[in-house]
């Protein structure tokens, strides 16, 4: 076994211990239990980067399967057999990276901000059983245990989003978490058994072989490319794309590093690494349907993020339509684009979500202080100037939201530029043109509601002065992964040319995959599209930088300058505003329909139940009630007639010859001497 | 006048009658037994007839003596039910004992 596998198992395996350490023991640790499992995750940071540098030191990819059930059959030619087994590539060891940093900064910062929470040991197994899912996903070759742990992911987010479930609008969005995740499940778990269908292997290798020969599920093009889209819609859960993006938002309800734990870059990371890994295997048309889920998610979210006023709010829906962005971008067929926006995108929405959630500690303990019940600790509207009060949690809120903005120089700006010259290239190539229309306008609207919650959360004035005396800037563990996360968002880490990410080692390294599809199904060519996103860099730089400049200054005249009336607008556009407030009522129009859909089902179904299975049951019940009084009937009448006469007639019998026996025993006597002279006469 | 053995048997069958009629009419028990008495006694006369006239030589004149002490025997278990019964009923009157009937 090559050794750094052996790495990579220990990578995957030391938060389970944690896990399982803490979820038996954690009472007996109490308080250490955080300090436990950080320790765990801090050693697994130390590993990932190791296995990281000397991944990357070498082209070698490291695989190793096992076969785990042979069947020992024959299906085309093919040994029948499940195998599993791990792989470590480029793209692997960047997202243990990614997964263990993060993990790692969340498990700091909850030290601070879980401090006092009833179930401690509890939320740090959990976070345990989180990372380990998230790893297994990222390491295993094959879409088997990638289900297993996607599924375990889905496990543990409900957990975690759950984590309060006292609070019912915990308890209901973890399940609602679960429960549209299994939607999306069921395609992908569709999509692989008709990929096993065919190729009776479930390896990455395996299945890319097979389809590189020429081999086709069933022999047609649209087979291969509903199975793509079918695996992609396990992306649409996780990744909370559009039509099932409703449940991250309400995800929001966990504990805010949880937030940024599942919603920067673990669990909607999943989806978009999904796409990635299976890349290779999508058609033309698989990519452009997933390119349009993207565009149409991305542009939904931000609209709705644009009038939101809860900060945790604002932050899910610019993750959901960050996601989108990913998605477009490997739709459009940017694959070192989309991954990169994956893993710059990890970096400062985890930092976004920590600093939100320095904020609402530090708006909680000053409303904790003054016995405040009432106001929202997560309202924007009731902050305001925390600048002065807070300025580490300000000047790195302040990075990673130029860094969403894609303002030069941070590394959003890299990723997401090279994002919107891919849809560039793939409007120019297919003609799609909304696809980069929507990626720009996209680009400004996330400017803009960003800047919007920074100016409203942290400029201006507090919007109560006697709170405001109160609020102090958050503890060590609280800032520091804050300050390391800001750090992560500068352009140096991942390109040391600050304008074009394509010259730098992410680039050279998660380079796009041999793509295995037939040529005439293939999207275009990959040295034709990356020669013709090289044209298109220049100006897509140029516009989006223009339209995020554009948000930026609108936001600052909205909201610092105070130029433009938001309210006034409100007043004017109250429709749009309560269409978007309400977030396009995709709850309301799921509850009318598939919720209220299922409960209609459930009732008719009821309704059988209690009708016509209960009736044909109780028919029964009388049917056999009336043969009983029947036969009940010929009991007391006919049998008990019978027995009755016949006792009848003996004592009537009786009565009549009960009168030979006086009981004297002269009488008796008599009898017997004329019985005697009776035979006498006879016989003599 | 010769004294037979049909003289012998026609005063038996005479006692005979009288013992079963006194057993059947009379209401007294302590009658009865005495009615018993005498169809016993018709028996031994029979015995001892047959002894005298017939083959029996001395068989008769002992099933006679054998008679004699059952008769005892029978008398004295015989009054001790009556006792018992007058105890019980305080009468001896066989007509107002219809106990059996019940």
């Amino acid at each position: 076994m090559i050794p750094e596998l052996n790495i990579a198992l220990a990578i995957l395996f030391l938060p389970l211990v944690s896990f399982l350490l803490l979820i038996f023991f954690g009472k007996r640790f109490l308080n250490r239990s955080g300090h436990i499992a950080t320790t765990f995750l801090g050693i697994d940071l130390i590993l990932a980067f190791f296995l990281f540098f000397s991944k990357l030191a070498t082209e070698a990819v490291w695989d190793i399967t096992v076969t785990w059930i042979d069947f020992h059959t024959m299906v085309n030619n093919i040994p029948l057999k499940l195998d599993i087994g791990i792989m470590v590539d480029n793209l692997t060891t960047v997202m243990l990276v990614v997964v263990t940093l993060i993990s790692f900064l969340v498990h700091v910062f909850s030290l601070a901000y879980m401090k006092d929470d009833v179930r401690y040991s509890r939320y740090y197994a959990n976070l345990g059983i989180f990372t380990f899912s998230m790893l297994g996903i990222v390491v295993t070759n094959n879409y088997l245990l990638m289900y297993v742990f996607w599924e375990l992911v889905g496990l543990s987010s409900y957990l975690l989003i759950g984590h309060w479930y006292e609070k019912k609008s915990a308890s209901d969005a973890a399940k609602k978490a679960f429960i549209v995740n299994r939607v999306g499940d069921l395609g992908f778990f569709i999509g692989i058994m008709i990929v096993w269908m065919q190729y009776s292997t479930l390896t990455f290798h395996g299945i890319f072989t097979a389809i590189g020969s020429g081999v086709l599920p069933y022999d047609s093009n649209a087979w291969l490319t509903a199975a793509g889209l079918l695996i992609f819609c396990g992306a649409i859960g996780k990744s909370a794309q559009f039509p099932l993006h409703v449940w991250l938002p309400d995800a929001m309800e966990g504990p805010t590093p949880v937030s940024a734990l599942i919603h920067a870059a673990t669990m909607v990371a999943a989806g978009v690494y999904l796409v990635a890994r299976t890349f290779p295997m999508l058609t033309a048309d698989a990519l452009m349907v997933i390119a349009y889920f993207g565009a149409v998610t991305s542009f939904i979210a931000a609209t709705i993020a644009i009038v939101q006023n809860d900060i945790k709010k604002i932050l899910a829906y610019s993750t959901v339509s960050q996601l989108g962005y990913m998605v477009m971008g490997l739709g459009v067929g940017a694959f070192s684009a989309g991954v990169m926006h994956l893993v710059t995108h990890a970096a400062f929405k985890a930092g976004l979500f920590l600093a939100s959630g320095s904020v609402i500690y530090a708006m909680h303990r000053a409303l904790h202080h003054l016995n405040d019940h009432h106001t929202d600790a997560q309202d924007v509207r009731s902050m305001g100037g925390l600048k002065s009060k807070m300025p580490v949690t300000f000047w790195t809120m302040t990075m990673f939201t130029l860094a969403i903005s894609g303002v030069p120089l941070t590394s959003g700006f890299l990723s997401k530029d090279e994002i919107l010259a891919g849809t560039l290239a793939y409007s120019h190539f297919t003609g799609h043109s909304l696809i980069p229309i929507v990626g720009f306008l996209v680009a400004g609207l996330t400017a803009f509601y960003m800047f919007r919650m920074l100016i409203l959360t942290f400029m201006g004035e507090h919007k109560d002065a006697h709170r405001f005396e109160h609020i102090h800037e958050s503890p060590k563990a609280i800032i520091i992964p804050l300050m390391v996360l800001a750090t992560f968002s500068f352009f140096a880490f991942f390109s040391l040319n600050p304008i074009s990410a394509s010259q730098g080692w992410f680039f050279e390294k998660i380079s796009y995959p041999a793509v295995v599809v037939p040529e005439k199904l293939a999207a275009t060519p990959t040295e034709e599209f990356v020669e013709e996103i090289h044209h298109q860099h220049t100006m897509a730089m140029a516009l989006s930088v223009g339209v995020s400049g554009l948000g930026i200054l609108i936001a600052f005249i909205t909201y610092f300058w105070k130029k433009i009336s938001a309210d006034a607008f409100e007043r004017m556009l109250k429709p749009l505003h309560t269409f978007l407030y309400r977030k396009w009522f995709f709850d309301e129009l799921y509850d009318a329909t598939v919720v209220a859909g299922t409960v209609g089902l459930a009732r008719l179904l009821a309704w059988f139940d209690n009708t016509i299975i209960d009736g044909i049951v109780n028919g029964a019940a009388w049917l056999t009630k009336i043969v009983s009084v029947i036969s009940g009937k010929f009991d007391t009448l006919v049998v008990d007639g019978m027995v009755n006469f016949t006792a009848f007639f003996t004592g009537m019998m009786g009565q009549t010859v009960q009168k030979v026996q006086t009981g004297k025993v002269q009488t008796y006597m008599i009898f017997a001497i004329i019985g005697f002279m009776v035979l006498l006469a006879l016989y003599i | 006048m010769t004294i037979t053995l049909t003289h012998f048997l026609l005063i038996s069958a005479i006692l005979f009658s009288l013992g079963m009629y006194a057993v059947l009419t009379r209401r007294n028990a302590i009658m009865v037994l005495m009615g018993v008495e005498l169809i016993l006694n018709s028996a031994n006369i029979n015995f001892l007839a047959f002894s005298r006239f017939g083959d029996m030589n001395i068989e008769g004149q002992m099933a006679a003596i054998f008679v004699i002490i059952l008769a005892a025997a029978e008398a004295a278990i015989a009054l001790a039910i009556v006792l018992n019964i007058y105890k019980r009923f305080h009468t001896v009157n066989v007509d107002e004992i219809s106990f059996l009937k019940d």
